[in-house]
């Protein structure tokens, strides 16, 4: 056995190999089968024999290939013993010659097939909580109850939730294709905020930070199957771009905003990914949302100090991006660049002007406070404050208002250092 | 093919002011060239208006004795106040229709497949299997 992996090695590439196989096995199955929950038991049989086969012998030349086959004679089997078999036998038999499991599949209509599974995983007719954890399941491979965990409902809420999504998909008849021309830029707005919402889920809490490395892998193969999309291009910036900061984010696990920093611990290579993302996306000149706010973190990534921010160009990049998302969080996002380059006065004008429409949203508060201390009201900045730690929606948005909200006392204390 | 419900409802108490006379030719226009588009592509299956809510009555009981109620099933705000069935080859078909539907009517649709259409005995399996 000379040469063999060692057996750690071994079960952390078998395990590699499922994370990565998952999807694509999956989707080919769909195609054969015309059914998530037969695709799904078949690939997940297939990687219970797997598991045991290669860590005696190693990994096969193809081991995606090997899933897939081995899932497909799976299924077969089960159907045959369900009474289905023969008849789904002759279906099969005139679609393709009997395939020898060292085969390797095809790879151009699986890629196919992982772009279908995407567009189906995302429909827009599914409520958004179950958009996001079917993609994780059957496109990100993770279990029931690690998706569980991620999203802090019970292994059975998580597994209802799954079992709902793929009855409405089945039932309503949600197609499993890519969709037409004109439905595109719609389903695929979904597609990217479903991914989006991964990577925010994982984003302030590193216990979910496993979410965050499988947003950016869903979004890097969505580059690789839809590389003419500069919004999914986009998209991978931004969260690239995001993900570069991460060092800097949380010291002592508790987070650290933007302006106090350490920029010596970020992630050059991420930020290089992502800035170069960026600038082939300017080149291609069909700005998005995604690609706008991807522009917005470049700028932010590229100067070592914060005082140095071009925040000018930020403010013009929130401009376009309002043009096309008008949207109050936007407005709000603008108000801070605002302030940062025209000063406080504007930006409280800006931030009393969105106040109405986010009257439950900590940010506001806590913006209304920063942007309050800056002009001198200490006590209405104090109250703002306070109403933000009333809103913050988790422990740790509760905790940096907190934080902010003691600077103000020690500003307010002649004796303190401010 | 599946058939899918496209559905419109009505909610109980509403009653629409009397549409001007042109508002109301203009949507019989929109109507009836959604209903014309629908037959010519195959996908109109029926169709119809319901009366009102209070129109309807329940009939429950068993062993001979019928009990009589008067009022829709379900007491709720909303009532469906007209359907079109349609033939879709799936859900996006379905919902390309059902937004030429709000379209034409202005109004919500929910879209809903069937599990089954025709009588119960089209969807038994044949003997020889």
């Amino acid at each position: 056995m000379t040469g063999a992996p060692s057996p750690r090695g071994a079960v952390a590439d078998v395990e590699r190999v499922f994370r990565e196989a998952h999807g694509q096995a999956v989707a080919t199955l769909i195609r054969h089968f015309g059914d998530i929950t037969i695709a799904e038991d078949a690939v997940q049989d297939a990687f219970v024999v797997a598991s045991e086969k290669w860590k005696l012998d190693g990994l096969p030349p193809n081991p995606v290939g090997w899933i897939v086959t081995a899932a497909r004679n799976r299924a077969i089997d089960q159907l045959r013993r369900a009474g289905r078999g023969r008849e789904l036998e002759r279906e099969l038999d005139t679609q393709r010659p009997a395939v020898d499991i060292t085969e390797p599949e095809e790879s151009g209509p699986v890629e196919d097939d992982r772009l279908r599974l995407v567009f189906t995983c995302c429909h827009p007719s599914m409520r958004v909580e179950h958009r996001v954890a079917l993609t994780l399941r059957l496109l990100g491979g993770l279990s029931v109850p690690e998706i569980a965990r991620s999203f802090l409902v019970s292994e059975a809420a998580m597994a209802k939730r799954l079992v709902r999504a793929k009855y409405k998909i089945k039932a309503a008849g949600i197609p499993y294709r890519v969709p037409a021309e004109h439905d595109l830029p719609e389903r695929l707005r979904s597609v990217l905020t479903v991914v989006y919402l991964i990577y925010n889920t994982g984003a302030d809490d590193e216990l979910r930070a496993p979410l965050r490395a499988e947003a950016i892998r869903l979004a890097r193969s969505l580059v690789e199957l839809m590389p003419d999309e500069p919004e999914v291009a986009g998209l991978l910036a931004l969260l690239l771009l995001n993900e570069s900061r991460i060092p800097a984010r949380f010291v002592d696990g508790e987070p650290v905003l933007l302006a106090d920093q350490d920029r010596s611990v970020w992630d050059i290579d991420l930020i290089e990914q992502g800035t170069g993302l960026v600038r082939a996306c300017l080149r291609r000149n069909q700005p998005g949302p995604f690609q706008i706010q991807a522009a917005i973190q470049a700028v932010h990534c590229s100067t070592q100090h914060f005082e140095h921010t071009d925040w000018p160009q930020i403010v013009a990049l929130y401009d376009q991006l309002l043009s096309i998302l008008p949207n109050p969080i936007v407005s709000l996002n603008r108000a801070i660049a605002v302030g940062e380059a025209d000063g406080p006065e504007a930006a409280m004008k800006l931030v009393e002007e969105v106040a109405d429409d986010l009257t439950d949203y900590h940010i506001l508060h806590s913006t209304r406070g920063v942007t309050l201390e800056k002009l001198g009201r200490v006590d209405e900045a104090e109250a703002a404050f306070t109403r933000a730690i009333q809103l913050a929606p988790t422990d740790t948005d509760r905790r940096l208002i907190e934080r902010r909200m003691q600077r103000l006392a020690t500003g307010r204390d002649p004796s303190g250092r401010q | 093919m599946s058939q899918y419900l496209l559905s419109t409802f009505a909610v109980e108490g509403e009653v629409p002011g009397a549409p001007a006379p042109e508002e109301m030719q203009e949507f019989m226009a929109r109507v009836l060239a959604l209903e014309a588009e629908m037959e010519s592509a195959g996908t109109f299956v029926f169709g119809g208006q319901l009366h009102g809510p209070d129109s309807a009555t329940v009939i429950s009981g068993s062993g001979g004795e019928t009990v009589m109620t008067d009022g829709p099933f379900v007491e709720a705000k909303e009532h469906i106040a007209g359907f079109y069935i349609i033939e879709a080859t799936d859900l996006d078909e379905a919902l390309e229709w059902a937004q030429k539907v709000v379209d034409a009517i202005r109004h919500p649709i929910e879209v809903r497949p069937f599990a089954a259409t025709g009588r119960v005995a089209d969807n038994m399996p044949s003997p020889d299997g």
